[in-house]
């Protein structure tokens, strides 16, 4: 027993250290470094026009990325882990293509496709529609880095759960929707809010991809993060701090409110 | 009535019912007996709409269900792993068939209350199905089934998850429930003793295909096939015949079609006693006796005996023919 305690306190400080190290103290670093000169400071470079300009851009991108994204998750969810079609193998590996290449290859096929010397942008320009350089290119790229966040998360629930109980709502009459609405959601939603979290998380953060699209228009086309670089590229390493500080802070909000919807779970199932 | 003609049903290669016809008669309560992989599951799932057949047809109360979809069949089907809306209180899956039909609210109430009351669950409305025993939810996997008055109760393995014990009294309560009821019931199951004990008819399954149709007792005493002489209790075969070890007498002297046989074990079961002999040719066979005849004849172990089969001679059965050859090899 006394050995056993002893290994369960070495493998929690081994774990915490860890923790400490990786994440904690560098985060907890950037809030200190924010802060070391007053709130009012940080409050200044945070409200300049560009970075609320930037924070409303980052929220905008989100609000139509990941919405998107839990849409087409959940119905190539529900395909993968209950259809049996031609090419469903592929489909799956393909899902995670934006995992496996890098976000500024993403980027750059981006700029491909759609921009101006690309294969749709001659059309589109005609047509009067900017994709790169421009927001819709930003949103583009975003929905191309976040997809496999909620397809990942859904397909082993739905897989866990099985078909019986949306064949036993067949047999008392309900329709598909009536079936997936009453049945498959709520099973699955636990699934799919986790997805939502880390998607929003990753549309919030997105570098890479963005930064190749988006040509860093300040007030136009700056996300935070593109803010973020830039401050540190011209040595405003207190604005930068800030900026990242209010990133570090939405990504904390939506962590909090994924555990603040948990523990409904618990009382649920119990 | 439920009558089904000329199925067949492949899944890749695999045929998983040959040309299948029965009919289960109104207010029955009929069971689908057979081995695992003998097709009685996925034939229970045709009838119920679940899976849809390559051939033949599906008519239920006269009306043609083929290409119907289960939501319009008017059955109630009850999953071997209760399949429980796990989110859902015992009332919200019991009310589920009544809602998705948008009943009023205090026909669903009376429904649900009367229901959870017929199958011993009146105190549990508000409980999750996580909370309930695994008898408690297949009871309430069965008041939801019957919640939207099906015309036929389809049963899929119902006690096969469920413990010894639980599994009998459960028959026992099935079986009541049945009279009240008088639901038209097909049931599968590949427990011979329960199908033996619940159902008034009973059709065996083998290898894809119907072996019999007939009464408990009709297949128990004149199992047209070998196999379902095999399946249906113990079996011993004595020169060229299939025998019911009861249906074998000892005596100490030889008799008209008497076969020679030495002891080799006496088995002391309270009332019933097992002799096992071996028969001339080195063929072991099993008797059972009573105990009253056992002491008569003070049979013990290396003692020659002759035995003779008491049966009446038309259950006498050949010695297997051969299996027919699954059309899945010849294809």
């Amino acid at each position: 027993m006394t050995v056993d305690r002893r290994w369960q306190i070495s493998l929690r400080i081994v774990a915490l250290g860890y923790l400490a190290l990786l994440l904690l103290v560098p985060v907890g670093l950037i809030f200190f470094r924010t802060f070391e000169h007053g709130v009012a400071s940080v409050w200044e470079s945070i409200t300049t026009p560009a970075a609320i300009h930037a924070f409303w851009l980052t929220i905008e991108v989100t609000a139509i990325a990941v919405p998107l994204n839990t849409l087409f998750g959940i119905v190539m969810a529900i395909a993968l882990a209950r259809g049996n079609w031609r090419g469903k193998g592929l489909v799956n590996a393909l899902i995670d293509l934006p995992f496996a290449v890098s976000p500024i290859v993403i980027g750059l096929s981006l700029i491909l496709v759609y921009g101006v010397n690309g294969w749709f942008g001659g059309a589109l320009s005609d047509a009067g529609i900017q994709v790169i350089f421009s927001v819709p290119g930003i949103v583009l790229a975003t929905i191309f880095v976040s997809l496999p966040f909620v397809v990942r998360e859904v397909t082993p629930v739905l897989k866990e759960i099985g078909d019986e109980q949306e064949q036993a709502a067949a047999t008392l009459g309900a329709g598909g929707w009536t079936t997936f609405r009453r049945i498959t959601l709520p099973a699955i939603r636990w699934g799919v809010a986790y997805g939502v979290v880390l998607s929003v998380a990753r549309c919030i953060g997105e570098f890479g991809a963005v930064s190749v699209v988006s040509g860093k228009i300040s007030g136009q086309t700056e996300t935070l993060t593109l803010l973020v670089e830039k401050r540190f590229a011209n040595f405003d390493l207190a604005g930068a701090y800030a900026a990242s500080a209010l990133l570090a802070l939405i990504a904390l909000g939506t962590l909090l409110a994924m555990t603040m919807i948990k523990p409904r779970r618990e009382e649920g199932d119990a | 009535m439920i009558s089904v003609t000329g199925v067949t049903k492949r899944f890749g290669d695999y045929t998983a019912l040959d040309d299948v016809s029965i009919e289960v008669p109104d207010g029955s309560l009929t069971a689908l007996l057979g081995p695992s992989g003998s097709g009685k599951s996925t034939l229970l799932r045709i009838i119920g709409g679940l899976e849809s057949p390559d051939a033949g047809r599906v008519v239920i109360h006269g009306e043609d269900q083929t290409s119907v979809a289960p939501q319009r069949r008017g059955i109630g089907f009850v999953f071997q792993h209760y399949a429980a809306f796990k989110h859902m209180t015992v009332r919200d899956n019991v009310a589920f068939g009544l809602t998705v039909r948008k009943r009023p609210k205090a026909e669903v109430a009376a429904k649900v209350d009367e229901l959870l009351e017929i199958v011993g669950l009146a105190g549990y409305q508000k409980r999750y199905p996580s909370q309930l025993s695994g008898g408690q939810r297949q009871r309430m996997a069965l008041a939801r089934a019957l919640a939207v008055e099906p015309k036929v109760l389809l049963l899929d393995e119902p006690f096969g998850a469920l413990d010894a014990k639980v599994r009998a009294d459960l028959r026992e309560w099935l079986r009541k429930l049945h009279e009240e009821v008088h639901v038209t019931t097909l049931l599968v199951t590949h427990d011979q003793e329960e199908a033996m004990s619940i159902a008034d008819q009973i059709t065996v399954m083998d290898n894809s295909r119907i072996e019999q149709t007939g009464s408990p007792r009709e297949l128990y005493d004149r199992p047209e096939t070998p196999f379902v002489m095999r399946f249906l209790g113990p079996v011993t075969q004595l020169g060229e015949a299939l025998v019911r070890p009861h249906d074998i007498a000892l005596s100490l002297d030889a008799r008209p079609g008497s076969h020679e046989a030495q002891v080799a074990r006496v088995v002391h079961l309270g009332f019933e006693v097992r002799a096992e002999l071996v028969l001339g040719d080195g063929e072991e066979i099993a008797v059972q006796l009573t105990r009253g005849e056992a002491d008569e004849l003070e049979i013990a172990v290396g003692d020659i005996v002759h035995v003779r089969s008491t049966a009446h001679p038309q259950i006498l059965r050949a010695v297997e023919a051969p299996e027919p050859e699954p059309d899945v090899l010849s294809a």
